[in-house]
């Protein structure tokens, strides 16, 4: 492995000097006692526990639940940094939905020649079905987090983009909620932006993009796969903050035209459904024929602009990792403006230049499934062995066009409380964005994951990683 | 409300009564086998299993042999007994778990900690010095559930089916105990004036915990009649089977208040209502009181399963 690159520690500078954004909290920690600390990092755990903040982890036992570690170091965000984010953000926003509405009619984007044809007509989170038609409310992607690195005191770059089902928001709130409860002082010392009314936020987003059959006041339904879903807990946690019905594909069908669900009064139409179901499973009629999660014709009912689904079916286009590598000329194309948020320098293996080089460089690179998530098939250079990276190489020069590279970054750091005391480690930040007719909508902060192994680049929770409350001051 | 949001809350409150009831069954055998010999003692745990339903399970893995510590444990946590109180518990927990919109945050958080608790507690094998302890811990927590229920839940559907879960189960658990003990409440000329009765009579109401309850209503004197008028038809006795049908009653009628409709249910609970207010415990055994236990125990049976057409529990 090479020498390990300086990286941007967001607490402390260079010489050990607290940076202003934490100046507040750290006077507070300072005046703690570490026991007291410690036992309530416990505590914590034992509430995450007891109200069952857990997900499931795939490939474990059935129905094994774990806690997703929390850290009692937040993250802080200044305000200027964050207006700075939001425009970035919004513009981002802006440009996934036009883009996908643009592929799904007249591919001006492609007519131009800015983005392949190939890598949307060979690309399978392109949907046929969705050729032509509008969604209610003309958004596709009504929910999305965008995933933020940083490397330096002035440089976020955004890392992905998660148009489908971005998952998370609910660690965000209760992170806070927890925060909240065992250091409620800290809170009267430092202004931070609050986040609570993200499920009345989200509940009036939805609503505002029901469609015409709806009546004044719609029926919002959350689909989610069932209980063993690995975020089941989020699904029931939004549903119930929004007082939304949480549904399951057997609950519903078409009927009249609409889709109903069965209560124990008989049928009642739903308006909008926020589904946390993939595209795939979503219609058995239209898609995957076996699915016992979706609602069979639902696609149909969808098509005659009967039912709002969000996201739409088929924004995986947008947010798949060869396409991301397009996403700054995507931004300029549909907004005329530069990107505000940078991405990272990528590779696309299908070229062959970048091939020859990305096979050249695998030690020095992290190479990604061009539609993998969650840090599942991907190989991180520096931190793997010569076996691992010559059995990689072999994978890739099978199917070049299923990998990205990507330089390995130097992840800005956070300090996590640890046994030995304050220790830093790689994070990164998921801003979560609610799109509607009425714009757009950007909760302050967002989920802090952070690699809890120490050199760790890898921050997903399924791969050991943790969480932080994540701050945005007030001005 | 979903059906299937009400078929959840009705389960996860059949679970949770049904595991309770099962420490109590343990409890009140478990104090019997230690006032009995041995062999007696058997008898004693082999009775307690058939009143839970499980002989055909148990006698699968262990054959006759009742022993004390292979029955409770066979009955706290074993993994081939699909109503285990380990068992009931996490089934009560999914349930909850899959209906977590229609519960308030404390009984959510009541019903996921006893789990963890019963789960730690359960681990391994229970032995008899630890037996006491356990079942207080067990009845301990269905308390922490119940007061968080009936102190924060809205009295709305998921309340109603929550409550009808409840009494169906309660009611049905009455019933078969008096039906595997109801011998030892008809007038026998061997037995009659013995010990042996009054020991056989308490441990049936122990295992209600009804037990002070009924010696307090009658200055302490036990007979077979009182104690099966005590089950049966005393409506101020919380597991009385009358009081199980006035709750059903009530409950159904918040349900139907609140959708201006009545159902098949209410008319068969009307019925049996109706049939219990009539009924004087002379009659009761005239007729049989092993058929009218047999025919209350079909009819709780019926009444559950129009509740769950009625109001589309299931697609």
């Amino acid at each position: 492995m090479n020498h390990a690159p300086p990286c941007f520690d967001e607490m402390f500078d260079e010489d050990g000097v607290v940076r202003p954004a934490y100046a507040g909290y750290r006077e507070w920690l300072y005046g703690q006692d570490a026991p007291a600390l410690r036992r309530k990092a416990v505590e914590a755990e034992g509430f995450f526990r007891r109200t069952g903040i857990t997900f499931n982890v795939y490939g474990d036992d059935a129905g094994e639940e774990r806690l997703i570690p929390f850290d009692m170091v937040p993250r802080i965000i200044t305000a200027r940094e964050w207006r700075q984010l939001t425009r970035g953000i919004e513009q981002r926003v802006r440009a996934l939905n036009a883009f996908l509405h643009d592929i799904y009619h007249r591919q001006e984007i492609v007519r131009a020649g800015r983005v392949p044809q190939r890598l949307i007509a060979e690309n399978a989170a392109f949907l046929p079905q969705m050729v032509g038609m509008v969604p209610p409310g003309g958004i596709y992607t009504h929910i999305v987090g965008i995933d933020l690195v940083r490397t330096g005191p002035e440089e976020f770059m955004v890392l992905e983009d998660n148009a489908r089902t971005p998952s998370g928001v609910s660690y965000m709130l209760e992170n806070r909620e927890t925060m909240m409860a065992m250091f409620p002082e800290l809170f009267t010392r430092v202004n931070v932006r609050p986040v609570q009314d993200y499920p009345r936020r989200l509940a009036k987003s939805l609503a505002a993009c029901a469609p015409s059959c709806a009546g004044e006041r719609p029926t919002v339904a959350v689909l989610t796969p069932g209980i063993y879903n690995s975020a089941y807990f989020e699904h029931a946690f939004l549903a119930d903050q929004m007082g939304a019905e949480l549904v399951e594909g057997s609950d519903l069908r078409v009927i009249d035209g609409r889709v109903a669900m069965r209560t124990t009064r008989g049928y009642e139409p739903v308006d909008v459904i926020y589904r946390r179901v993939d595209d795939e499973f979503l219609d058995p009629l239209s898609f995957n024929p076996t699915s016992m999660l979706g609602v069979p014709g639902i696609m149909d009912i969808y098509r005659a602009g009967r039912i709002t689904i969000a996201n739409a079916p088929g924004t995986g286009i947008a947010d798949d990792k060869a396409i991301y590598s397009f996403m700054p000329e995507i931004v300029e194309f549909y907004t005329g403006e530069k990107p505000i948020l940078a991405n990272v320098p990528t590779w696309r293996c299908s070229e062959k230049d970048s091939l020859a080089y990305v096979l050249d460089n695998l030690a020095d690179l992290v190479v990604k499934e061009v539609h993998g998530s969650g840090g599942y098939g991907m190989l991180i250079g520096p931190t793997s062995s010569k076996k691992e990276i010559e059995a990689f190489a072999a994978k890739l020069k099978a199917k070049p066009a299923n990998y990205i590279a990507q330089p390995t970054l130097s992840l800005s750091t956070v300090p996590i409380f640890a046994k030995s005391g304050l220790a830093p480690r790689h994070v990164d930040l998921r801003p979560f964005v609610l799109v509607s007719p009425q714009g757009i909508d950007i909760t302050p902060g967002g989920l802090t994951r952070v690699a809890l192994k120490k050199g760790s680049l890898v921050v997903n929770s399924s791969q050991g990683g943790g969480t932080k409350d994540s701050w945005v001051l007030e001005d | 409300m979903l059906g299937r949001t009400a078929n959840g809350t009705f389960w996860m409150a059949r679970y949770l009564e049904r595991s309770e009831n099962t420490a109590r069954l343990i409890e009140a055998g478990f104090r019997m086998a230690l006032t009995r010999r041995s062999d007696m003692a058997h008898e004693e745990w082999r009775s307690v299993i058939e009143t839970v339903g499980q002989t055909k399970a148990f006698e699968g893995l262990y054959g006759k042999d009742y022993a004390g510590e292979r029955v409770w444990n066979f009955l706290l946590r074993d993994r081939g007994n699909p109503g285990s109180v380990l068992a009931m518990t996490e089934g009560a927990r999914s349930n909850a778990r899959s209906v977590r919109t229609a519960l308030t945050r404390e009984v959510w958080e009541a019903i996921n900690e006893t789990w963890m608790v019963l789960k730690e507690l359960l681990a391994r094998p229970v032995r008899e010095p630890l037996l006491g302890q356990v079942l207080a811990t067990i009845r301990r927590q269905a308390t922490l559930v119940r007061g968080a229920f009936d102190g924060t839940m809205l009295r709305n559907e998921a309340y109603n089916f929550s409550r009808l879960g409840t009494f169906i189960e309660r009611g049905d658990n009455t019933a078969r105990i008096l039906d595997v003990k109801y011998y030892v409440l008809l007038p026998s000329l061997a037995w009659v004036g013995s010990s042996l009765d009054n020991v056989q009579w308490e441990s049936v109401l122990r295992s209600v915990s009804g037990d002070r309850a009924y010696r307090w209503l009658n200055a302490g004197a036990m007979d077979p009649r009182g104690i099966a008028d005590f089950l049966i038809l005393d409506r101020r006795f919380p597991r009385s089977l009358h009081f199980c049908i006035d709750k059903l009653r009530s409950n159904l009628f918040g349900l139907a208040h609140q959708y201006g409709q009545e159902t098949e249910a209410h008319e068969m609970l009307r019925g049996l209502g109706t049939r219990f207010h009539e009924s004087a415990i002379e009659t009761i055994f005239e007729s049989g009181l092993h058929e009218f236990i047999q025919e209350f125990i079909a009819a709780n049976r019926q009444v559950a399963q129009a509740i769950e057409r009625d109001y589309r529990f299931y697609a």
